[in-house]
């Protein structure tokens, strides 16, 4: 919703985004099959990091419509069941430990 | 190639996600005027980041008594800023990429490399963080931080935002 208010106040957006389906609200889009906490790519891959934002400036500058959507091509390079697991936080979060109490009947 | 949105998600979270609805009214549409090569350009993440010791930061102590809640506060990200600099508050993702490597979710060395190279014009000076995690309504973020961020662009004349949710 940010992008869609920062563009309704006349400055134009991008959104790099991890869920570029969920993202219907944004007037540009570039979507990356990436873990959550990582739009950009892996700590010092610098030519994946310049790769997604040269995606998201080329749209930013160049998308002659709202609801543009480009999809980055470029596979996490860590295989899933390790990039599954590592994305999340150590403890689970205080929405997602409520949620679990509840399915246990303790809420 | 399609991007699939739910492939590093638990299973049991797809059920929040998969029926999603635009807002209703057309989308909102800014056309970019200038030349990448002669426009500002900033960055917004919603990461968490904060300056360690010099801005406070955002507030995890009130999210963990009250779940459904989020700190819906923002911080200024100086363009020159190093790693090492950066705090990072965000009690959904795991924090270590970013904190070893800042660009992993605001790529501001990236973006000055682009500018060296004459791709882009400039980088704003300062860029902007906020929290991602928020409660449902977002009236912090749409009567507090949408006014203040807005402040700053416009007194930086950024020409546009490159946003990426964490």
């Amino acid at each position: 919703m940010l992008a869609r208010w920062i563009e309704a106040a006349g400055i134009s957006t991008v959104t790099v985004t991890m869920m570029p389906d969920v993202a219907v609200a944004a007037p540009r889009v570039v979507g990356v099959e990436f873990p959550f906490g990582h739009p950009f790519g892996l700590p010092g891959d610098v030519a994946l990091q310049r790769r997604v934002l040269t995606t998201a400036l080329t749209l930013l500058a160049g998308a002659s419509a709202p609801g543009t959507r480009v999809d980055i091509d470029v596979e996490w390079p860590v295989p899933l069941r390790d990039a599954y697991r590592s994305w999340q936080p150590a403890e689970p979060s205080p929405i997602v430990a409520a949620m679990l109490a509840r399915m246990r009947g303790e809420g | 190639m399609r991007v699939d949105s739910f492939r590093f998600l638990p299973r049991s979270f797809r059920p929040l996600y998969e029926h999603v609805e635009a807002p209703e009214g057309d989308m909102p549409w800014a056309a970019f005027e200038p030349r990448l090569a002669g426009a500002t350009v900033a960055l917004l993440t919603s990461a968490g980041l904060h300056l360690e010791g010099v801005q406070p930061p955002f507030d995890l102590d009130r999210e963990r008594r009250e779940p459904t809640w989020g700190d819906p506060s923002w911080r200024s990200i100086p363009a020159g800023v190093s790693s090492g600099e950066l705090g990072m508050c965000h009690l959904h993702v795991n924090s270590a990429d970013v904190l070893a490597d800042h660009n992993v979710a605001l790529p501001t060395d990236r973006l000055a490399e682009l500018v060296s190279e004459g791709v882009v014009g400039a980088t704003a000076p300062q860029h902007v963080s906020v929290m991602g995690y928020q409660e449902r309504s977002l009236d912090g973020w749409r009567t507090r931080t949408l006014p203040e961020v807005l402040d700053l662009l416009r007194g930086e004349a950024a020409d546009g935002v490159v946003l990426a949710p964490v």
